[in-house]
């Protein structure tokens, strides 16, 4: 069974490739450009096409898949209407998969759930990176407001920080978003540091 | 508290749901309308289909489409509110307008028969020109070639139709990719700006009132929900007569203009809104007039007869079959029976039938209503023929199709 991963994220592309190999699917191709990606798709003719559901080229799939017989008319997503649920699943975790007519469900099914589990962990890897990210900055940022209190009331790193913590405790913010305000007002105020 | 997610395409006539959503209108029937963007057709139809959204902005043909079970499993859907009629502009490379040597200014008639020759020249020379459509399914597809057809131009053979989603067609013009496209604004102004394309007709010369996108419904939600559904299509009617007035173009320009709706430039989208076209960058504006007529004339209400038309073009270029049960399941994926029932006795001016004959109007007419007078502007198509709903099989026959 050959199967095309068509993503504009490289990365999500690799991820779901990785997991096709290690479960002992070994004929996979995979697609990031948009351009000649039907000429490719022709030459290729594969049994089962994944596909990220907010890729911008699937108009103009779904209308060569409609003309092409190189593609042996494959019929988009879904072999038959009785397993909605696992269908469903893939649109909500965000894949569409178009799928060559009369390959059987059982040999299908695999393939998209095992799918939907990269994509998943894919956007979960996205978001903790999101979150590392934003801790970075949030540490810098109260870094920055301890520096500022140290110079300002002349006192020692232990102290400026126990004050931002006192500050955030009495007014049920974070430190982060304290030493943010801390750092706008002295802006605003004309301070540097 | 009702709710509804709706999935809608960057889009001029995307404008009714959102105005309903931040102009207050939902919020005084008491409905929540959160909206889901995506760049394709195919994106929208998917959410729609699994369950991700309620309803969604739909060209009509591939609700039709999906209702029909053409390349998909059939499903159940029901649209009971049209989201506007025509607002497709056709344009063309710099390239091409060059050759053509006329635009805008020039009749569907006369610009349509020079086009056709320059195709023929060009398919002689090898190379067909291209032209882009947003969908299979799509009106802009079945008006393009219904305009080619009866210019001369056989739109399989002559020229080449292709497929691109709506926010790639500037893109596309710039690549050098397409010759001409059918899309709705704000894109074709976009390639305008860009200096990539020229606008030289639009589909309101080819039919004046267009059947175009549709709110489209699972019909289980229809079923389910119904006075639920009732209370949003009056929400939508409610934003449809503020969008009609002139004075608040600016203010629709300006909301739709926002990243999380179209996402370019207000001055862009005032021009598909307001019918006031630039056609080639720096160019004088162009006032076309029922460019895109968003409401008022019953131009919401789901006419039967339109979804048949629609059907008899899918027959036409051998995307459906000649049959009294296709013609039968298009017209009943319009729901007027929902809007007249949403409608009754709030004011609104409810069409007596739900069919009529398609291009008969040529100079505004009343026509008979409930709840008030209905003038119907012309609705005329270039080449003046008449679609009679109870004469389809005639209809196909005047294009050589037979049973």
């Amino acid at each position: 069974m050959k199967i095309a991963i068509i993503d504009e994220s490289a990365a999500r592309a690799a991820v779901i490739e990785e997991g096709l190999r290690e479960a002992g699917l070994a004929d996979i191709v995979v697609l990031v450009e948009r351009h000649g990606v039907v000429a490719e798709l022709e030459r290729l003719s594969p049994d089962v096409i994944l596909i990220n559901l907010e890729n911008p080229s699937r108009d103009m799939l779904e209308e060569s898949f409609a003309l092409s017989r190189a593609l042996a008319r494959p019929i988009a997503m879904f072999v038959d209407q009785s397993d909605e649920a696992s269908i469903a699943e893939a649109v909500d975790a965000g894949i569409s998969a178009y799928v060559v007519d009369g390959l059987r469900k059982d040999r299908i099914k695999p393939v998209l759930e095992l799918a939907v589990r990269r994509f998943n962990a894919f956007a979960r890897l996205q978001s903790e990176l999101h979150e590392a990210r934003s801790a970075l900055a949030e540490r810098k940022t109260v870094d920055k407001a301890k520096l500022l209190l140290m110079k300002r009331r002349g006192v020692d790193e232990p102290t400026a920080y126990a004050l931002l913590r006192k500050q955030a405790m009495d007014s049920g913010r974070r430190l982060a978003e304290v030493a943010e305000a801390l750092i706008t007002a002295d802006s605003l105020l004309g301070g540097s540091i | 508290m009702s709710r509804f997610r709706i999935g809608f395409l960057p889009l001029v006539d995307c404008a009714l749901p959102v105005i309903a959503r931040e102009m207050g209108f939902a919020e005084r029937e008491g409905v929540t309308i959160d909206l889901v963007r995506d760049r394709t057709w195919a994106a929208v139809r998917d959410r729609l289909t699994y369950g991700q959204t309620d309803a969604a902005h739909l060209v009509a043909p591939l609700a039709m489409a999906m209702a029909l079970g053409l390349d998909r499993p059939a499903q159940a859907i029901g649209a009971p509110f049209m989201l506007g009629l025509n607002g497709n502009a056709i344009a063309v490379s710099q390239v091409l307008a060059e050759l053509l040597g006329i635009g805008i200014e020039a009749d569907a008639r006369s610009l349509g028969e020079r086009l056709a020759v320059v195709a023929k020249a060009s398919a002689a020379r090898g190379r067909r020109l291209r032209f882009a459509v947003v969908h299979r399914y799509s009106s802009h597809n079945y008006m393009l070639r219904y305009w080619l057809a009866a210019c001369g131009c056989d739109p399989d053979r002559d020229v080449e139709i292709c497929v691109i989603a709506p926010p790639l067609i500037a893109d596309a013009f710039a690549a050098g990719e397409i010759d001409g496209s059918v899309v709705g604004e704000p894109w074709n102004s976009l390639a305008v700006e860009r200096g990539d394309g020229v606008i030289i007709s639009a589909t309101s010369r080819i039919w004046s009132r267009g059947v175009e996108k549709l709110l489209g419904f699972r019909a289980e939600i229809l079923d389910e929900r119904r006075g639920e559904v009732e209370a949003l299509l009056r929400v939508l009617y409610a934003a449809g007569q503020f969008a009609a007035d002139p004075a608040h173009v600016e203010e629709v320009s300006n909301l739709l203009a926002r990243e999380d709706y179209i996402g370019l430039p207000a001055e862009l989208i005032a021009r598909g809104l307001s019918g006031r076209l630039i056609c080639g960058r720096g160019g004088q504006e162009v006032v076309v007039p029922d460019f895109l007529v968003l409401h008022g004339e019953a131009a919401s209400f789901p006419w039967r007869s339109q979804a048949m038309w629609l059907y008899s073009q899918m027959v036409r270029w051998g995307h459906a079959k000649p049959t009294q049960e296709g013609f039968a399941a298009a017209a009943a994926m319009f729901r007027p029976d929902i809007y007249r029932s949403a409608f009754a006795g709030t004011g609104a001016v409810l069409p007596g039938a739900s069919l009529k004959v398609e291009g008969a109007i040529s100079a505004p007419m009343g026509m008979g209503s409930h709840g008030g007078r209905l003038v119907m502007g012309p609705d005329r198509f270039f080449d003046g023929r008449l679609f009679d709903p109870d004469e389809p099989f005639a209809y196909l026959a005047e294009d050589g199709i037979t049973i």
